[in-house]
């Protein structure tokens, strides 16, 4: 089984190798020589930028289902709340700087969060309500959140205040915005943070008992509902700062929380699911393949080819990146 | 507020030929979820390869409709072998993430400008059922009761619709109390059990995901019959989790729970949507805090509040057993 690993690699090469041909034989335009290189380095560095949003919203949903087992639907609406609330405050009436509204929108997030597992989650676990029934009421839910955002923000896309427009550095052949380097530091530094409390911290090392094994962790004295608390207040924050990032760097849309959760689930598989290295690897992966992919296909069909990486993975991998074997049937 | 108008515009709804595609789609995604228990979230997208299959054979490749009808079996079934070849033996999330992952690949495929010649990219294709409506034994006439009124063209449409579901309601009755249906059903129970007993879950779990997905496909003709157009983005994710609710509201794991479900599902949400734009229009609620044009996010909205009480409260809808859908991933 080791050989598969080597297969996902050859798989990409052989993705990026066929594909300028299969372009070129529907007589499309194929740029070659210094020019797509150059292209190729900048869709890399906005990739990875694109992906490193996914991981920070991505980490939490995969916390919440490594602790609970429960794939919330709903978390690309934590996303959207996040990115509506920082442009109220921003906008709106208050008309407060983007940085003091982004840090009220992540409480709000993380508010949000905590409020849903100790109003909605917890009282239904009590209940006894099965997981799937758990997992169709996170869609009941998305739907009730999201267009709840629509009535009250409209359809029509926004953009925060600041930050909109700015000229890019130049960095010999690839070019970055001031604002997109600052976001894109600040989500490694937020990654790192996560991943630090994982591995150093007294409540890291409870949700990582938690999610390896719920049971054994609470026979060891552990306050499973604590840890799941802790769980949902950091993935709504992260959700809500993701949705701030996202909003700044593309636009602020009723439904960019759905279309961002697509992805997420595609890196959270991809990298393994229940793992959140796993998924942070995997959201990487993704932002890349979505972005690298408008170098030969029509760009409207970014999201497809990512998408469709997450089916490749299942068919070669399906444990993922990082993720353990677990097979049934 | 003119109430006989919102009565029979609810009415209308519900007998309608949409009720009747949803309730098609939805005994396809009764056999995986309500039976089997497979979390299938891309029954849009067997809709949408069913449509498809018909209108591309028919409008760019010259084809008859039957022939159409063909394509779009095929093209299910295929989708449903790529679906469940990796994810059928992994844990049921799995299942629930590619499907709704490949439901929307295919949106964005079948939309794109890459496919245009085939499909007509974001314009869809129009008018490739015209031997469909020749077909019409009715007489020309106006038809109707009440304040409801349908021409021989709808009444048609209605006929055939509603026969099929009452066909495909049939077959699946005959189905589930079969041998074959009671494996099903206890794989939804307890799959380590029936494999034990030597029975290969994974055949069975792919049977009912070809089966109840080419039923999925055939609404998704009909769909598109009816409206004699195809645009990629009728197919959107959310159709899914409409049929899940209604699903949910009629009793699933049971044989007429989608066709009640279909039927109060749209005649409850056109009876909002009309009373809503009637007291818009008669100013019991002030334009401020709802527009018109708002109308449509609240009734979603509803929709997403009533399959959160139902699962909550009655997980089990009008006709279905409580001890049957206290379901659990495996």
């Amino acid at each position: 089984m080791r050989n598969f690993r080597l297969l996902v690699p050859l798989l990409a090469v052989l993705f990026v190798v066929l594909a300028p041909s299969v372009a070129a034989a529907q007589g499309d335009e194929v740029v070659t020589g210094p020019g797509f290189i150059d292209r190729a380095l900048q869709s890399l560095l906005d990739g990875i930028q694109f992906g490193a949003i996914i991981a920070i919203t991505a980490v939490g949903l995969s916390l919440v289902f490594g602790t609970t087992h429960l794939i919330n639907f709903a978390h690309g609406e934590l996303v959207t709340i996040g990115a509506v609330v920082a442009f109220f405050l921003n906008v709106g009436g208050l008309g407060l700087h983007i940085i003091p509204a982004a840090l009220i929108a992540v409480v709000v997030g993380a508010v949000l969060g905590g409020l849903l597992q100790l109003g909605l989650w917890s009282p239904l676990r009590r209940r006894g309500t099965g997981m799937i029934n758990m997992f169709i009421i996170t869609i009941g839910l998305s739907l009730l959140l999201r267009h709840v955002v629509l009535v009250i923000f409209g359809t029509r896309p926004q953009s925060y205040r600041e930050y909109d427009i700015q000229r890019a550095f130049d960095l010999g052949p690839v070019g970055i915005t001031p604002r997109d380097l600052a976001i894109f530091s600040i989500s490694l530094l937020v990654l790192l943070g996560v991943a630090f409390m994982l591995q150093k911290t007294r409540i890291g090392t409870a949700i990582r008992a938690v999610s390896s094994n719920r049971e054994l962790a609470e026979a060891s004295g552990i306050d499973v509902q604590r840890v799941v608390l802790v769980v949902w207040v950091l993935g709504g924050g992260l959700a809500a700062l993701g949705g701030v990032f996202f909003g700044l760097t593309e636009i602020i849309t009723w439904d960019m929380g759905f279309r961002l959760l697509l992805l997420m689930f595609a890196g959270i598989i991809l990298g393994g699911l229940g793992s959140p290295y796993g998924a942070m690897v995997g959201s990487f992966v993704i932002g890349i393949v979505a972005q690298m992919s408008s170098l030969w296909f029509p760009i409207d069909l970014q999201n497809a080819w990512a998408l469709l990486a997450l089916i490749l993975v299942l068919l070669i991998r399906p444990q993922g990146i990082l993720g353990q074997r677990e097979r049934v049937g | 507020m003119d109430w006989e108008v919102i009565l029979s515009d609810a009415l209308r709804s519900g007998i309608g030929p949409i009720a009747a595609v949803y309730a098609l789609a939805a005994i396809g995604l009764n056999l995986h979820f309500g039976y089997t228990g497979l979390l299938n979230f891309g029954q849009i997208g067997f809709m949408l390869v069913g449509a498809y299959g018909v209108a591309a054979s028919v409008s760019t490749f010259g084809l008859s409709l039957w022939a159409g009808v063909l394509v779009g079996l095929a093209c299910s079934v295929v989708l449903a072998l790529l679906l469940g070849m990796p994810t059928l033996r992994l844990r049921a999330e799995y299942l629930a993430i590619a499907t709704i992952a490949a439901g929307e690949i295919l949106r964005l495929f079948y939309r794109s400008t890459w496919a245009e010649p085939v499909t007509g990219g974001v314009y869809g294709l129009q008018q490739f059922a015209d031997d469909f409506f020749d077909a019409n034994p009715i007489p020309r006439d106006s038809y109707g009761f009440w304040l409801i009124n349908f021409s021989s063209r709808d009444l048609w449409v209605l006929l055939v619709a509603w026969g099929l579901v009452a066909l495909f309601a049939g077959i699946m009755a005959l189905m589930v109390h079969s041998p074959w249906g009671r494996v099903i059903r206890s794989i939804r129970e307890d799959e380590d059990a029936v494999r034990s007993l030597g029975k290969s879950v994974y055949a069975y779990k792919m049977q009912s995901l070809v089966f109840g997905g080419a039923i999925g496909s055939i609404a998704g003709m009909m769909l598109a019959i009816q409206n004699q157009s195809v645009n990629a983005d009728t197919y959107n994710p959310v159709e899914t989790f409409f049929l899940y609710t209604l699903l949910v509201l009629g009793g699933a794991g049971r044989v007429l729970g989608p066709i009640i479900g279909s039927i109060l599902f749209w005649a409850v949400l056109t009876f909002f949507d009309s009373a809503l734009r009637q007291a818009i229009g008669a100013g019991y609620i002030s334009p401020d805090v709802l527009s018109a044009g708002e109308v449509g996010a609240v009734r979603f909205a509803l929709v997403g509040l009533g399959l959160m009480l139902l699962v909550i409260f009655r997980p089990q809808g009008i006709v279905g057993s409580r001890r049957e859908m206290l379901l659990d991933v495996r």
